[in-house]
């Protein structure tokens, strides 16, 4: 609610700088649900899901830069042109990361506990290296975009209709979250967590329920880069590194794993403490780290947890 | 042929063998017995037919097909429906949310595993972990029936429960046995019930059978000598 309030608020006020805060706060939110789901249901501890933010990123900053200069991406076999159309941006992201997310995942699961974590990170680390050395979109430099990419009826250019954008992504998302997690699959993957050996005995096949859970995450994150990089209209390599996937994952601990709204508390926390904080210290991530370690001594069920109870299923 | 087929079936853990020979044959809506002491292999033969330990050797065949390579799941997924040792219900979820899990395609229903245990129907938005012993092991039942197996296995269904909550496990079996035409192979150490639903029986001892008949066969010498009963 708050996340709604405080945007609108600032539109009364006519404070754009708190309403791009809070679509900020939104994206990653969305980035963190995302990632909830291989993690919160699949106990799937991912350090590569910077991978799929960056590939939405990349997905959004090529169809729309060959779109500002006039240039198809490829004409055979067929053509394929750019594209600064936002519903179509969003298509291809999560596509597109969702197809990463079914190679890498293949290959990472066939692994578990630290090997898991080890392998996610080699695969997050070579997208971002490779997109370093990616000189056709900019490389290191990353590549920016001049304007805002459209969608149909709404000026995106507008900080408060973009928010909104975000935010019916979001509650939408997170609706879908709620959906998978309270189905049959969603059961059998929180099931699969507890005890792979149970699951196999009533027919489930583990790998499989992994691997479309992991699917599904990077496609959500990947939708959430596409945005993000659609904030900044900028999109550089520093998304896909390993710190990206290290923030999106303190979103998720610090409002709570599995909790549904874990992530959006956590992102809402995270990016206020780096406003508040970042102004009086640069800092100010020494303060995060000891946040962290309380929510991780003291209240294991993240901010959510703390609030609510550890019991309490689903929020 | 038998729906369940196992002949000379062989198995280790590692280098220690565990089975040196298991034989045994079970038909649709039959209900065998397998019996023996601790440590004779019971529980070992269950993992090797649902897939969690290898076979070595021998003949290992369900609805005629070859068990031996297969997968855990898929060895589910072919009927065959495990309630294991020690219940192991998914404790975090509720006693729907275990079940829901669980369900497959079929007769098999949350409403038709209430009407065979009411307690779970009672306890439906509960958690596992919060159910008394008897409730997980009627929980554990249905999970499996869920699944809508053709040969139920149960391994040591009541062991460690209180009387009453015996008999009410020991009804449902009955139940089963008279109006489904499922397949049950039954692992117990009380005698007296397993005789009531029990069709024909399987003695281990080290590892192999040997001696497998008729439930009403079964004689009070061969009881003493395998059982020590």
């Amino acid at each position: 609610m708050a996340l709604l309030l405080v945007p609108l608020m600032a539109w009364k006020m006519d404070e754009p700088f708190l309403i791009t805060l809070a679509t900020k706060v939104t994206i990653l939110a969305l980035a963190g649900v995302g990632l909830n789901i291989a993690l919160g249901l699949g106990g799937l501890v991912s350090l590569g899901h910077a991978a799929f933010f960056g590939i939405g990123g990349y997905a959004m900053g090529i169809l729309a830069s060959h779109a500002q200069n006039y240039e198809p991406l490829f004409s055979w076999p067929f053509l394929f042109e750019g594209s600064n159309q936002m519903p179509l941006i969003w298509l291809v992201a999560v596509l597109a990361s969702a197809a990463a997310a079914l190679v890498i995942g293949a290959l990472s699961l066939r692994t578990s506990g630290v090997y898991f974590i080890m392998i996610t990170l080699a695969f997050g680390q070579m997208l971002y290296y490779f997109t370093i050395s990616w000189s056709a979109y900019g490389g290191e430099d990353g590549l920016s975009i001049w304007v805002r990419n459209e969608m149909p009826g709404v000026n995106t250019l507008d900080p408060i209709q973009f928010f909104a954008v975000t935010f019916v992504i979001l509650c939408l998302t997170l609706w879908f979250a709620a959906r998978v997690a309270q189905s049959a699959f969603g059961l059998a993957l929180s099931a699969a967590r507890q005890s792979e050996e149970r699951v196999e005995t009533v027919g489930l096949a583990p790998f499989k329920l992994r691997l479309i859970a992991f699917v599904i995450s990077g496609a959500i994150t990947g939708l959430a880069g596409a945005l993000f990089a659609d904030l900044n209209r900028f999109v550089s390599p520093t998304m896909l590194s390993w710190h990206t996937s290290g923030e999106i994952m303190i979103f998720v601990i610090l409002g709570g794993v599995g909790r549904l709204y874990g992530p959006v508390v956590g992102a809402a926390v995270y990016i206020l403490l780096e406003h508040l904080l970042g102004g009086i210290s640069e800092y100010w991530q020494i303060f995060l780290g000891l946040l962290l370690l309380g929510m991780v001594l003291f209240a294991r069920g993240g901010l959510i947890g703390a609030l609510l109870g550890r019991e309490v299923a689903h929020d | 042929m038998s729906l369940l087929n196992v002949q000379g079936l062989t198995a280790s853990y590692g280098p220690s063998q565990a089975l040196f020979g298991v034989d045994l044959a079970l038909d649709e809506g039959e209900v065998l017995a397998l019996m023996g002491r601790n440590g004779m292999g019971k529980s070992t033969t269950i993992k090797v037919i649902c897939g969690m330990l290898a076979a070595s050797d021998g003949v290992l065949d369900f609805a005629g097909r070859d068990l031996r390579q297969m997968k855990s799941h898929r060895i589910a997924q072919l009927g065959i429906g495990l309630v294991p040792e020690g219940r192991r219900c998914f404790a975090p979820l509720t006693v729907e949310e275990n079940l829901t899990a669980a369900a497959r395609a079929g007769e098999w229903d949350f409403a038709k595993v209430a009407e065979l245990f009411p307690r779970l129907a009672e306890r439906r938005d509960q958690k596992a972990a919060s159910l008394s012993g008897g409730e997980q092991q009627m929980l554990a039942i249905g999970r499996a029936l869920m699944t809508n197996p053709r040969l139920l296995i149960l391994d040591e269904a009541t062991e460690g429960l209180a009387p009453v909550v015996r008999q009410e496990i020991w009804a449902a079996i009955g139940q089963l046995k008279s109006q489904t035409g499922m397949a049950i192979l039954v692992v117990d150490k009380t005698l007296k019930e397993l005789a009531q639903v029990a069709d024909k029986a399987v003695i281990l001892n080290k590892g192999e059978t040997v001696w497998s008949g008729g439930m009403a066969e079964l004689t009070p010498e061969m009881t003493d000598r395998f059982l020590g009963v």
